[in-house]
């Protein structure tokens, strides 16, 4: 086959807040409102991805954590209720997702070549992680495509964000190779906020915009700075500074899937869209694309083999 | 009537002794070990079982499982490939409520969550399937807060206990975790199982010895070093024995028994039972402060390092204290008799200065045995017993006797005299008549004050000052 290509990649942070503030049929809590300007980023998101053609959808999650290798979901479809262990009073969601399973196994049978530990997911009454369904959810609020999911590999707690970043480099390298010989065009995201220091109390009332605010002002500062890499193209830097970045705001990067996704983007050097930046119980959270196609730019690197 | 602690259990979290014991004898053996604890939970006459299980982090405040029957098919995100776990558990949703209103009482954050497909962690699924199968015993499970440290650790099972006097019921406490926790990051077959490194394994039987020996306060209060030794050290700290010894009470007097102790897929994995010994209370050394309420934020970026600099500083107030300690050496000499009782803390029996001998604090406490005549004022659950003051007031100065004499000194030398009481109403009469018949003729000057507790379950303490021999 060959010639599939990733047509974007996603920054698209996962803080279940979102989904809670919108309402949405599938979800059990209802809000009165809440964290508008993040939500307003992700309207602008997808606008954006109504221009771009895809098939497929590949998604990194932290919070589906794996200790031995990396994961990927097996079977063709997972329906079921997904309650957030922290905020379980606002996020219990009824999902029904397929899953592009020739994709994963494409993905999965490269990586294993490239000499990553790796494992396909096939049982049948596993839960989708709730990272994995708020992304999805508000990037593609209809479904209408099938996924990916991949989990995070927690090399990080084992060895360090060193290490992490090595192996992510690795997959994304695979899920660009996968994606290429799939001939299909996937869109790949990775699911996460940036700084990650949080309150550790809840407001009576969760919506309350008066209590939101980034935890730290060292935090805000790391966060711009990471985001000014992005505007400016400089991903190689930004993947050099990444361990630095982590430690230092205890940072969701952590789980693997900023790296892996620039990774699979081969570092792009043109600038990223970024369509919102904000926070969500103090962590900091950035909606950001990288259109692949946008002044008909292609990934290079690999449709020279 | 208190409802009280009557066994506390260590078990693994890992499904494999659940889902395929067959599949390695190590496994089979932690599925045997697992059995047996099933079997001493019957045979405790617990009413209730309260699961505590590492797996289960939050991250706002602490959270108390709250939904009556919980319902799910779990799988674990790492073993999905060896099958499902069903659950049905039966929660005690009035326990549920007590552990998070007694936890709110000591200061932490807290709640009950109860909906339906709540998340419950391998670890519970895993203990409750094998220990309670068929819900006999209503369970409570607690969560394990990533952020917080020994004191509210310790607090939060503090609390549990609380709720576990306040419910009246006999109630086996179950903590969920692993020893050393560095899983192999490859696939390998269960012929291959084994711990991860020599270094793992030696510190796990070295923890499995203390508690088989009984000694779960000396456990948690080397928490830090283990998780330093065998503990993935980004994963959260090393934790559940300082739940354990806050909701069983910080001592070492369990009956201890190690009933298995195998890896599973690298990790240090064993079944250890803890039964509270109810005759008297043995040596405790609170290296740490003891921590009752807790009042602090949870710092999230407490980290190893500041720990460490912590520790630092503390050397070095150390170290500045026994620099002027050395220039005082000549005026100063300090005492320990081996015929008194052991001294709770970094403290001598006596010191000398000039011609004055001043004692520490000196308590009832039987030099080799540690038994309290009279008996001691409460069980290691907290219970209040009934004791005799009279015997203990004598064993008391027959202590300060001994030191005297050990010092260059003696009873008739004493000048005077300060004595703790903890209950005035109840025991000033008994004391007071013991003390005329030691000191009615010596006659030193004293003071008599009812103070809230003392260290160990005693009714009274006395500090005494003498004049030395020449
Ligand atoms: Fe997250």
């Amino acid at each position: 086959m060959g010639g599939g290509r990733i047509v974007a990649g996603l920054l698209a942070p996962h803080p279940p807040h979102l989904v809670y503030a919108e309402n949405p049929p599938q979800n059990e809590p209802k809000a009165e409102c809440g964290w508008e300007t993040l939500r307003w980023g992700y309207e602008r998101l997808r606008k954006q991805l109504e221009s771009i053609d895809y098939d497929v959808i590949v998604i990194l999650s932290p919070h589906w954590q794996t200790y031995v290798g990396t994961h990927f979901l097996g079977l063709d479809n997972f329906k079921s209720l997904s309650v957030d262990p922290i905020f379980p009073n606002l996020f219990r969601y009824h999902y029904d997702i397929n899953i592009d399973v020739e994709l994963a196994k494409m993905i999965h049978d490269e990586a294993e070549s490239d000499g990553l530990s790796v494992r396909m997911m096939e049982n049948p009454d596993f839960r989708v992680d709730y990272g994995t369904i708020t992304s999805c959810h508000l990037t593609n609020p209809k479904w209408d495509k099938p996924i990916v999911s991949i989990s995070s590999n927690r090399s990080v707690h084992y060895y360090s964000v060193e290490v992490m970043q090595e192996m992510m480099i690795k997959l994304g390298e695979a899920t660009r190779k996968a994606i290429w010989k799939s001939g299909k065009k996937a869109v790949v995201i990775s699911s996460n906020s940036l700084s990650h220091r949080h309150f550790v109390n809840e407001s009576e009332v969760p919506e309350d915009m008066s209590k939101e605010h980034i935890t730290n002002h060292s935090q805000y500062l790391w966060d711009m700075k990471m985001i000014n890499m992005m505007k400016n193209g400089k991903t190689k830097e930004l993947i050099e500074m990444m361990p630095e970045f982590t430690e230092q705001t205890v940072a969701e990067t952590d789980g693997g899937a900023l790296t892996w996704m620039l990774s699979s983007l081969n570092y792009p050097t043109y600038p990223a869209t970024i369509h919102e930046y904000g926070t969500i119980i103090g962590t900091g959270n950035a909606i950001a694309t990288w259109d692949t196609n946008d002044e008909k730019r292609t990934i290079q690197g690999v449709s020279s083999k | 009537m208190n409802g009280e602690v009557v066994l506390g259990l260590f078990v693994p979290a890992h499904p494999h002794p659940l889902l395929c014991p067959e599949k390695s004898p190590g496994w089979a053996r932690l599925r045997e070990a697992y059995e047996q604890a099933r079997m001493i939970i019957e045979e405790s006459e617990a009413e209730l079982i309260l699961v505590y299980s590492t797996l289960w982090t939050s991250i706002i405040g602490h959270q108390f499982q709250g939904l009556k029957e919980p319902e799910w098919v779990h799988v674990d995100h790492d073993f999905h490939y060896l099958g499902s776990m069903p659950y049905k558990f039966l929660i005690d949703t009035k326990f549920a409520d007590n552990l998070a209103n007694s936890a709110k009482a000591r200061g932490l954050e807290s709640r009950v969550v109860s909906y339906h497909g709540f998340p419950i962690d391998t670890g519970t699924v895993v203990a409750l399937s094998l220990l309670n199968p068929d819900n006999k015993l209503s369970a409570g499970i607690c969560s394990s807060n990533m952020y917080s440290n020994r004191a509210e650790t310790i607090v939060l099972g503090k609390s549990a206990n609380d709720a576990i006097k306040k419910s009246g019921k006999k109630v086996a406490v179950v903590v969920v975790s692993s020893l050393s926790n560095r899983m192999f990051t490859d696939k390998i077959k269960p012929h291959e199982e084994k711990i991860h490194s020599q270094k793992d394994d030696e510190w796990n039987r070295k923890i499995l010895e203390f508690l088989d020996d009984g000694r779960l306060e000396d456990v948690s209060q080397l928490s830090r070093e283990i998780h330093q030794q065998i503990r993935v050290q980004k994963v959260v700290a090393f934790k559940p024995m300082w739940w354990l010894a806050g909701v069983m009470g910080q001592h070492n007097n369990f009956a201890g028994k190690v009933h298995a102790y195998e890896s599973v897929h690298g990790a240090g994995c064993a079944v250890v039972s803890l039964i509270p010994k109810l005759d008297e209370v043995g040596d405790k050394e609170y290296d740490e402060d003891d921590v009752e309420t807790y009042h602090g934020d949870r710092n999230v970026l407490d980290t190893i390092i500041s720990e460490e600099n912590e520790e630092e500083n503390n050397d070095s107030e150390l170290s500045e204290e026994s620099s002027n300690e050395n220039e005082e050496n000549l005026e100063k000499e300090s005492f320990s008799s081996s015929r008194a009782p052991k001294p709770v803390g970094a403290y001598p029996h006596a010191r000398k200065v000039g011609d004055l001998l001043y004692l520490s604090g000196v308590g009832p406490r039987q030099p080799k045995s540690n038994a309290i005549p009279g008996g001691p004022v409460k069980d290691v659950t907290g219970k209040n017993l009934d004791y005799n003051m009279k015997a203990q007031t004598i064993a008391c100065i027959e202590n300060i006797k001994t030191i005297l004499e050990d010092s260059g000194s003696s009873l008739e030398d004493v000048v005077d005299v300060t004595s703790f009481l903890i209950n005035m109403d109840r025991d000033f009469a008994d004391y007071n008549s013991i003390y005329a018949d030691y000191f009615g003729e010596i006659r030193p000057t004293r003071t008599t004050l009812e103070i809230n507790a003392l260290p160990t379950p005693i009714a009274v303490e006395m500090k005494v000052i003498a004049k030395i021999k020449n």
